[in-house]
């Protein structure tokens, strides 16, 4: 078996390149929402953005506040937390702590749109699946990525990007948000040899 | 999430503050698979949890079994009389025939004192006491405190009167550690012969007092723990009959009002209606019996995610 991929720590990264700053940030996402907006078909009903913590989560409700603003009407906004659907739980991973699924109304037949920050491996998708699978049958799920930084190990494709750059495997992306104290930048930063 | 050090979970006393508080937000955030259509995750998946019950169990062995089959866990169930050592095999031969079946968590009870934590030493799994004797029920300390931060919004300074055969239970020492360490004053009330001594000195001096009468006692009280009289031990020496218990420790309205006007009311079960505990109050708005048991599977699930789950290290 490999070893997990642990996040190495911020010590032992250096930084590469800005990807976006706050600007271009707000800029991706706004054009991410109307591209949903126009791509993700409702049949009448809000979009229902659901976003996978915590990360996705603060990104579906910017998301939220973008198609607002262009006059859209109000998603539905869900979160989902993985940490209990990891394939890595018993594989020395740190625990992160567990937050709580949301879903505000039941996902039957709807399309729901997967939100997450960094899309890589695709495990993380595969586990969102998995607990939406276990809340109902949507109709459809699509997935909304702000950094596609490649190097899938799933056959998962997502269907609205804001940036998609290409990758080594000892980059690592990071997207610091407000949300959590930071200033809103995405960064490209390079483990030390 | 702070780490949780321990590869056994034996009691409550071994615990720190901050890791009765861990598994107690992870209790809450377990809550929420059992609400769920669909009650069950995958996180356990491949991993074996035997329940060993060398004593009787109805409350208790389900919520375990509940607990692992919600995270996916094999769970196997002994019982007593379905065990072995009704052949006369020794508890140290009977769990390690099990131990080399290669489970990962072996949760026990039994009759000693010590039982767990004698096995905790010789077995590769990991062992959870589900109640030793009169020593200790930490499942039970963590379930109940549980429900006393639901509805209470904390621990921390609360006035808590565990009442009845102390000197028999493995609840009340169970809870006297957790409660004290969280910051709350236990008063416990019992018949002079059915307290312990030493209770006093397993909190910090003034945390705990004692009490041979229920009323005073009651006086400001925010939660009200009544413990069950063991019926085995009615008509010994220690207890002579269940009409002069119940009229002299028995919980009913007329007490209840001398607590505060929301405290609430507590019982481990299986309830003895009409000795420790009056229908009027055990039905009634304050009790939240029933809340203790919903909380009982959560509580249960965040301790075998822990011990079975691997090391718990700090987060990213």
């Amino acid at each position: 078996m490999t070893p997990p991929r642990q996040p190495p720590p911020d010590s032992d990264l250096t930084l590469r390149r800005e990807i976006l700053d706050a600007a271009g940030l707000a800029r991706t996402l706004r054009r991410m929402a109307l591209e949903l907006a126009e791509r993700i078909p409702q049949e009448g009903r809000p979009l229902y953005l659901v976003g996978v913590r915590t990360g996705g989560a603060y990104l579906a409700q910017r998301l939220c506040g973008f198609l607002a603003e262009a006059g859209e009407p109000k998603p539905l906004l869900g979160a989902v937390d993985i940490s209990l659907y990891r394939d890595d739980v018993f594989r020395g991973l740190p625990k992160p702590e567990i937050g709580p699924t949301e879903l505000p109304e039941p996902i039957d037949d709807r399309t729901v749109v997967l939100v997450d920050d960094v899309l890589f491996t695709g495990r993380t998708i595969r586990a969102a699946m998995d607990v939406l699978a276990d809340y109902g049958r949507p109709q459809a799920v699509k997935l909304a990525a702000l950094v596609d930084r490649g190097r899938r190990e799933l056959p998962i494709q997502p269907d609205v990007v804001g940036v998609a750059i290409e990758t080594t495997a000892r980059e690592s992306v990071r997207v610091l948000l407000a949300e959590r104290g930071e200033v809103d930048q995405v960064v490209l930063r390079e483990r030390r040899a | 999430m702070t780490g949780f050090a321990h590869r056994h979970l034996l009691g409550m006393e071994p615990l720190g503050a901050a890791e009765i508080a861990m598994l107690l937000d992870l209790g809450d955030r377990f809550l929420e698979i059992n609400e769920r259509p669909i009650k069950k995750v995958p996180t356990l998946r491949g991993k074996t949890v035997i329940n060993l019950f060398l004593e009787p169990s109805t409350r208790t062995r389900t919520s375990f079994e509940i607990a692992a089959k919600r995270l996916s866990a094999d769970a196997v169930n002994i019982s007593g009389s379905a065990s072995s050592t009704v052949k006369g095999e020794t508890l140290l031969d009977t769990a390690r025939n099990l131990d080399a079946m290669a489970p990962d968590v072996v949760v026990v009870r039994h009759a000693q004192a010590g039982a767990a934590e004698m096995l905790a030493g010789r077995l590769r799994a990991s062992v959870v006491n589900a109640g030793d004797g009169a020593h200790e029920h930490p499942t039970q300390a963590l379930l109940d405190c549980s429900t006393i931060r639901k509805h209470k919004g904390r621990i921390d300074g609360l006035e808590v009167v565990i009442c009845g055969d102390i000197r028999h239970s493995r609840v009340a020492r169970s809870n006297i550690w957790a409660l004290t360490k969280l910051g709350a004053r236990v008063r416990i009330v019992a018949p002079r012969t059915l307290l312990a001594p030493g209770l006093e000195a397993m909190g910090a001096p003034g945390s705990v007092s004692i009490h041979e009468r229920l009323e005073p006692a009651l006086e400001g009280a925010d939660v009200i723990m009544m413990l069950r009289i063991q019926k085995e031990r009615i008509g010994g020496a220690l207890f002579p009959n269940t009409r002069e218990y119940s009229r002299y420790f028995g919980l009913n309205p007329r007490r209840l009002a001398l607590a505060k006007p929301d405290a609430i009311v507590m019982h481990p079960g299986p309830l003895n209606r009409g000795i420790e505990i009056d229908p009027a109050v055990a039905d009634g708005p304050r009790a939240v019996i029933l809340d203790q048991v919903a909380r009982g599977v959560a509580v249960r699930m965040a301790v075998l995610y822990l011990l079975a789950g691997g090391d718990a290290g700090p987060s990213e």
